[in-house]
């Protein structure tokens, strides 16, 4: 049977747009490099003796006129792709970018309305709508949020589920029409089949949701261990530091890669060190809340005690339902089914434990080195002579301040995360064989990649593009913040 | 400073020997050793068997002895057979003579022990492997560290220009591409015989094979070319060189607004001239160190990279010694990747107490 064209019905007339926009940006980068070698530059400001000011145009601003529009006319292109997806009726005129831009409707939609109102109400946002000042971080945003609504649209956007199998569709190649062409089922894989015939698409669609299920998380609670060992260590020294800093940086030492081989594997796994770590771990940030409640609302008994009950509660209730294993002849099994709220599925414990192991030493480090910074403001001089007790000012004199570099760190840290949990699924120990996580995916097609090398693609791309969003939001967010 | 650099070497052994101590608890844990005992003898043995197994090759003993005779400062355990009374030790080789064995085999001795999946000495497959590995990073680093810097101080020279502009994007897209990234791109673009460049340079008469690159580094074990190392050492370059070059363009950056650059400025002095001779020696110290600590991370790169490229060097070791459970293989590699880890960050302090004057270390 026919396949499914790339371009559709737009194709003849967009591709050779596209291409010449390519072509004279190529074009103008060189001449642009060329004429900065042989010395001309862009043409300055000249104040006239009149008080006006203008601008004599050389060779290099034409050129950079030139890269500029094409570089306009190429996203107009792509915009009109997605545009004409959206409004031809035909999947044949649609084509597979057409139909991509399609699937991608609600995406758009979601897109579209939070920029429109962030945007109109930037200035009543603080940091968040400061980012809108910026072009790096509107432009880091905007991908970090498209896989976000990709990730909550998700059954809208993929054409087939994650794990459905059709095997005449081995390796096919994408835009390749289904065999079947059952009622209701989509007609086509848009971007191939993978090894075992499902679709490269849908998985990395699905994909975004398992990543970004788990690294915003495993990064909150790297944060909060980080956070609450960080902070004393910094604002009492001694040897709470030196303990707590040679510890840190004794993981720091520890090759990842080797640590992760050996959390992972099923011989540890079986001796409970995994699950003891989580324990360890998921035990601050109940401590975290207890001691921020504390802290802050001693002299008042009735509201401190109702608060730390309800954390208590909550928190302990979490953390025993996290580590408790729904197989009833497990040994860790705390709490009975009834209450069992959370149940983490194989591997999934394992994997977010060594992520949160492997993030929270650089955290300590970085929100140490903070609090030594921030320690000595006259802001902290002044709780201390009202008698404030350390872990107010700790919790609630410095960390609010230190909030600029933290948040910054976060979006960095998000992605580095992302980058460990694909190095996990690379290495085949992530969450599960069948996981649609863009790092096992990446793993499953590397064998045959240079005879089918569509099905690795997408994924890898998927995960660059998040990455790079969060890694340009987090710049823009730094240049923001240091404007203040 | 001698005081300074005794105290760091002191922290780093009591770091290797904690760090070794975990490695060494982990893979001795009672599930792997059962492993060990079944792939070693027999996949249907009982757990009596199993037991007398470890008991007969010394796996009994507390973990802290047996981690001390690892280590060579515990006399190796010796054992006498009752049923033939022949007399077995950690330090007695098959074959060898009881007498004259050694009481001390450990690391500290030089004795790594045996592989148990490549049946090998240990030391013996550690220092090829390494070797391998050593080609890999030299040839990263001489492609990594240049083009680094270059990048760097001119993005650091004029900031917010428009080449800061595009440089800066461009290093935060390689620090973005992790390793499994790029290396599947640049296959796919530049190694396959389907897709990306190659079958077009073919069509056109530009190359002779069937492919610009190889996807597959394993023939350049034996015989590196331009061919089939380019692309492993391109993909370990390209993700360690974002971070260098912005940490390089900071430091720049912040060169370039100092008092004494403006008055080399007011002075007359060329932009090339304060480039090259002011600012470029002060805006290095700062990458040195981070250079210096790209080092773990080069690690991990390199693991990846050795096993898509297939390119039998200490990272595919790792993966290999890791995934068959082969204990003293591991033992000896993490030793080796936490003594590289450690040093680096001890040359990491002290270069960049030598490089900048103005710290000193009482």
């Amino acid at each position: 049977m026919d396949m499914l064209s790339w371009t559709g019905n737009l194709g003849p007339i967009l591709n050779p747009l596209m291409l010449a926009a390519a072509v004279v940006f190529i074009l103008g980068f060189l001449g642009q490099v060329i004429l900065s070698f042989a010395g001309i530059r862009p043409g300055e400001v000249v104040i006239n003796p009149d008080r006006t000011m203008s601008v004599v145009r050389t060779p290099s601003d034409y050129m950079l006129m030139a890269m500029k529009y094409a570089v306009l006319l190429f996203l107009t292109c792509c915009v009109v792709y997605i545009f004409g997806g959206i409004v031809q009726p035909e999947l044949e005129d649609r084509g597979i970018l057409g139909q991509l831009g399609r699937q991608f409707l609600p995406v758009w939609i979601a897109l579209i309305v939070l920029y429109a109102v962030s945007i109109v109400f930037k200035r009543r946002l603080g940091l968040y709508g400061k980012l809108f000042d910026n072009p790096i971080g509107m432009v880091g945003f905007g991908l970090v949020m498209f896989w976000i609504f990709t990730a909550v649209f998700s059954t809208l956007v993929a054409t087939h589920g994650p794990i459905d199998v059709i095997s005449q569709m081995r390796n096919e190649l994408p835009g390749t029409y289904l065999p079947s062409g059952e009622e209701g089922e989509f007609p086509v894989y848009l971007l191939g089949g993978d090894s075992l015939g499902r679709d490269v698409f849908s998985r990395m669609v699905y994909g975004a949701v398992s990543v970004l299920r788990i690294a915003p998380l495993a990064t909150l609670f790297a944060f909060m261990v980080g956070v609450s060992l960080g902070l004393p260590a910094g604002y009492f020294g001694g040897k709470i530091d030196t303990i707590v800093s040679f510890i840190a940086n004794l993981v720091l030492a520890f090759p990842v890669i080797l640590l992760f081989y050996l959390l992972v594997t099923p011989e540890i796994v079986a001796a409970g060190i995994p699950v003891a770590m989580a324990a360890v771990l998921f035990i601050f940030p109940i401590l975290f809340f207890v001691v921020l409640f504390n802290s802050r609302f001693h002299t008042q008994q009735g509201t401190r005690n109702i608060l730390v009950a309800i954390v208590l509660i909550v928190g302990f209730w979490l953390y025993f339902s996290l580590l408790s294993d729904p197989d009833p002849d497990s040994p860790v099994r705390f709490v009975p089914s009834a209450i069992d709220v959370i149940d983490i599925p194989g591997n999934l414990l394992i994997v977010f434990v060594s992520v949160v192991f492997v993030n929270s030493p650089t955290v300590f480090r970085i929100v140490r080195g903070i609090v030594l910074d921030v320690q000595t403001r006259d802001y902290v001089a002044a709780a201390q002579t009202r008698g404030e007790g350390p872990w107010y000012i700790m919790l609630w004199e410095i960390l609010p301040n230190a909030r600029g570099p933290l948040i910054v760190d976060f979006c960095l840290r998000i992605g580095y995360t992302t980058i460990l949990l694909g190095t996990l699924g690379f290495f085949g120990l992530g969450v599960s064989p069948e996981s649609p996580d863009w790092g096992s995916t990446i793993n499953d097609g590397r064998r045959l990649l240079t005879v089918y090398p569509h099905p690795p693609l997408p994924p890898a791309l998927a995960l660059m593009t998040l990455v790079l969003g969060l890694n340009l939001l987090a710049d823009g967010l730094r240049e923001e913040s240091l404007k203040d | 400073m001698g005081l300074f650099i005794l105290k760091r070497i002191g922290v780093m052994a009591l770091t290797a020997l904690c760090l070794t101590f975990i490695v060494f608890y982990l893979t001795n844990l009672a599930p792997n050793l059962e492993k060990l005992a079944k792939t070693q003898g027999n996949a249907r043995m009982t757990d009596e068997q199993v037991e007398s197994w470890l008991a007969r090759n010394g796996y009994d003993q507390p973990i802290v002895s047996r981690y001390g005779e690892w280590l060579g400062i515990v006399p190796g355990w010796t054992r006498v057979d009752p049923e033939t009374s022949e007399l077995t030790g950690r330090c007695i080789d098959p074959g060898m003579d009881p007498e004259t064995a050694p009481t001390y085999c450990g690391v500290l001795q030089g004795d790594f022990g045996y592989s148990t999946v490549s049946d090998d000495e240990v030391a013996a497959i550690i220092g090829g492997r390494l070797l391998l590995t050593g080609k890999l990073m030299f040839w990263a680093f001489v492609i990594m560290v240049p083009a680094a810097l270059v990048v760097g101080v001119l993005a650091g020279m004029r900031e917010g220009s428009r080449l800061d502009r595009s440089l800066s994007t461009f290093a935060i897209a390689t620090t973005a591409t992790p390793e499994y990234v790029s290396g599947v791109i640049f296959i796919v673009l530049l190694a396959s015989s389907q897709a990306g460049l190659s079958p077009l340079l073919t069509e056109w008469g530009w190359i002779d094979g069937p492919t610009l690159f190889l996807g597959s580094a394993r023939s350049a074990m034996d015989d590196a070319n331009i061919w089939n190392f380019t692309l492993p050492v391109m993909t370990i370059a390209l993700y360690g060189m974002g971070y260098i070059a912005r940490m390089t363009r900071a430091s720049m950056a912040e060169v370039m607004t100092a008092q004494y650059i403006r008055t080399a400025r007011l002075k007359g002095v060329s932009f090339r001239n304060i480039v090259l001779k002011h600012a470029l020696r002060n805006a290095l110290i700062a990458p040195f160190t981070v250079i210096m600590l790209q080092f773990p991370w080069l690690l991990t790169g390199v693991v990846i990279v050795e096993t898509l490229f297939n390119y039998n060097g200490f990272g595919w070791t790792l993966v290999q010694a890791a995934g068959n459970n082969d204990i003293e293989l591991l033992l000896a590699v993490s030793i080796v990747a936490v003594i590289v880890v450690l040093t680096t960050q001890l040359i990491s302090d002290i270069g960049y107490v030598f490089l900048n004057p103005r710290i000193r270390i009482s």
